[in-house]
């Protein structure tokens, strides 16, 4: 998308992803694309976030890009190598170096499997080592996700927290040493307190391990406080990607804008009333998504133009691309709440424009 | 600890005419591993047409709180101390009595829509069997009741939306039909229980203001019950922290977040990923994990992970006081007030 240069990681080209459904008896019933011409690349060691409400197709985008299921048309590169044209046994080997970490632990991991069974599994599965080895390497993962393994080896997932289950499954995760971990929404069903514990851990690896992420989540907070870049997603489709110092400061998408205006903020001082523009509706039914820009039926700005044509991602600033017809130039976004708050926000701010 | 919850009564009753009043509400659930003490000496007062948010992490007592106030905990629990509806003792009643009390007097929205409507019947149906339960009326009054109730809770037309099923309905708009539910019979105090946590931000955003506008409209009190410290600083009008079953800071929002004293709702507020915060910046964090309700430590519950913690918060429990005008906490070493070392 942007560059092709050694250090991309992963690159997704135009994916579809599309789900028949049917009516009694197995009659199709229409098709739902959940995914819809998506593309964007990702560096080694950066950690892209991906936002957007539920329905908006940010898991089925990250099970599209480990070939789980496969996506119905477009390509996705990882280190090189097309995913959808291997055969399974390349792609089982490709599929090593990505993992993915899921929402709720206690429903992605086995409650008969010890933790050490946990953690071992992926190993036995690539073959890898000794029982001797492998053993060694269980304990040195549960360490390094700060998990004594002598205490917590031999327990089952109904005897740990919310917070330890996480750091099993990131353990996991982790165990075949991969180059891209997916996370979907990998802390929401955590406290908060512990949420922050998790985010730390997923930070130290990040820098110790050199990974990359891809961070789904709808909280933008949380996704700013990971990552490099944000894409946004709407209906199945991106509206705006962009570094994120320039996205949360000058935000050039209207949905951006309202995503940022909807997160109640832990200051009584910022005024709700007076910030908020409360997006109106809801998400319109993916069966039937909206001609030409799918955010026009709630976006404040749309006009005639917005019906008839999609609008296409193009770069307006420097990594920042946006899709809309009449994106945002910086003036209007004063009531974002992020703007001009800190001197880093307001310097980018300022240079948002210009950038045009 | 006793000893303080009743310090604390006396000054409580200073304010004007409470719709409901709560003091010292312990509630015990006697479990195998002997009983766990889920809340211990809570006192809270709610005022007409105030909102007040209640929060704390998993475990923290502040469901079961809410559940006691509705009289709907399990019957394993066990109940003692005060809880007055308009001077009416609430704790002890029969399930008749309760009955009456339930919906409207108080009623409460649930975290999961999904959950708490019938999927095999009409979200009308379920409104007008909430109005016909409470209320002597017709059915044709309680259907009529009913599409009115879904047009106060802004349901795009409420007529047609009543003979739907819930799960041809969106999560915000299943949610809509709970509170449509919860307002059935005119209710002077809502219990939103994590109302909005299973919902979108924008979503989360349009059921708050329905909530405070519907509080506006009918003159009733909320209560919000959230892990959420960023929305009831958005919301509510005064916030009540709980740990480990106990009220540790309590305090009106705007005074609460210019200056935090309990080192745990610091801890809450800090760990909250902001948007102002720069990127990969690692959040303060407190280790540790929230104590065992069944075994009491003598100290500060908060004690084993506090950043602050000092030899006499292991040994004696902080009480809960009023240290300034509207404002309480639980500490023997709170922030913003140094003594003299």
């Amino acid at each position: 998308m942007t560059s092709t240069g050694d250090d991309v990681l992963l690159e997704v080209h135009n994916v579809v992803q599309e789900f028949v459904l049917r009516d009694f008896g197995g009659a199709k019933g229409g098709v739902l694309q959940a995914v819809a011409d998506v593309s964007f690349d990702l560096h080694v060691g950066e950690t892209l976030g991906i936002v957007g409400e539920t329905g908006s197709g940010k898991s089925t985008l990250a099970r599209s890009v480990i070939q789980a299921p496969p996506p119905k048309r477009g390509e996705v590169i990882f280190q090189g190598q097309n995913l959808a044209r291997l055969p399974r046994g390349a792609l089982k080997l490709a599929r090593r170096n990505m993992q993915m970490v899921f929402q709720d632990p206690f429903t992605s991991l086995d409650p008969r499997w010890t933790v050490a069974g946990l953690v071992e599994e992926p190993l036995v599965a690539y073959g890898e080592g000794s029982r001797e080895q492998r053993r060694a390497r269980v304990n040195e993962l549960l360490d390094l996700v700060g998990l004594d393994p002598v205490r917590y080896g031999s327990r089952r997932t109904r005897e740990l927290s919310g917070g330890q289950c996480q750091r099993v499954a990131v353990a996991r995760a982790l165990a075949l040493s991969p180059k891209l971990i997916l996370c979907d929404e990998p802390v929401s069903s955590l406290d908060v307190l512990v949420q922050a514990q998790v985010l730390n851990l997923f930070e130290k690896l990040r820098e110790d391990l050199g990974l990359s992420y891809l961070f789904i989540a709808h909280d933008l907070a949380l996704v700013k406080q990971v990552s490099d870049r944000v894409a946004v997603m709407y209906l199945g489709k991106l509206c705006e990607v962009g570094p994120v110092r320039s996205l949360y400061s000058a935000p050039m998408h209207p949905y951006t804008l309202a995503l940022l205006n909807s997160i109640p903020s832990p200051d009584p001082m910022v005024s709700r009333r007076e910030s908020a523009t409360v997006i109106s509706g809801e998400l319109p039914s993916p069966l039937d998504p909206p001609s030409g820009c799918r955010f026009r039926t709630r976006c404040p700005r749309a006009a005639d133009r917005c019906a008839v044509e999609v609008p296409e991602m193009r770069a307006l600033a420097d990594g920042h691309l946006v899709a809309c017809h009449f994106p945002l130039t910086g003036n209007e976004n004063g009531s974002a709440p992020a703007a001009a708050s800190t001197p880093a926000a307001a310097a980018a701010t300022t240079s948002g424009p210009a950038g045009e | 600890m006793a000893a303080t919850a009743d310090a604390a009564a006396p000054d409580l009753q200073l304010r004007p005419s409470p719709l409901l009043e709560v003091s010292d509400l312990r509630v015990t659930f006697g479990t195998r591993l002997g009983s766990v003490h889920a809340v211990q000496g809570v006192n809270l007062t709610i005022e007409p047409r105030r909102t007040l948010a209640l929060i704390g992490e998993s475990g923290s007592g502040k469901t079961v709180s809410a559940q006691a106030i509705m009289g709907i905990l399990p019957r394993t629990a066990r109940v003692s101390g005060s809880i007055k509806f308009k001077g009416d003792e609430i704790v002890g009643r029969g399930e008749r009595e309760l009955r009456d009390y339930r919906g409207r007097c108080v009623a409460m929205v649930f975290q999961n829509p999904e959950r708490s409507l019938n999927p095999t019947m009409r979200v009308g149906t379920q409104i007008a069997e909430a109005v016909g339960c409470h209320l002597p009326v017709s059915k044709q009054e309680a259907h009529d009741r009913a599409v009115e109730l879904l047009r106060m809770v802004r349901l795009p037309a409420p007529e047609r939306r009543f003979y739907e099923y819930p799960h041809q309905l969106s999560g915000g708009m299943r949610q809509r039909v709970v509170i449509a539910i919860a307002l059935a019979c005119d209710p002077a105090v809502l219990i939103a229980d994590e109302a909005t946590t299973a919902l979108d931000v924008t979503t989360q955003a349009q059921i708050m203001e329905l909530l405070l506008d519907l509080q506006q409209e009918t003159g009733s009190a909320l209560l919000m019950i959230s892990h959420d410290l960023g929305l009831a600083a958005s919301y509510a009008e005064e916030v009540i922290v709980m740990y480990a079953g106990k009220i540790v800071e309590q305090a009106p929002t705007k005074e609460l977040f210019a200056g935090v004293r309990m080192p745990y709702t610091q801890a809450l507020l800090d760990a909250i990923p902001r948007i102002e915060m720069e990127p990969h910046v690692l959040l303060p964090v407190v280790g540790g994990r929230p104590p065992d309700l069944a075994v009491i430590p003598p100290g500060c519950s908060f004690a084993p992970r506090c950043p602050r913690v000092q030899q006499d918060c292991q040994d004696t429990c902080p009480p809960l006081q009023q240290h300034e005008p509207g404002r309480w906490w639980a500490c023997w070493h709170p922030l913003g007030k140094e003594p003299a070392q």
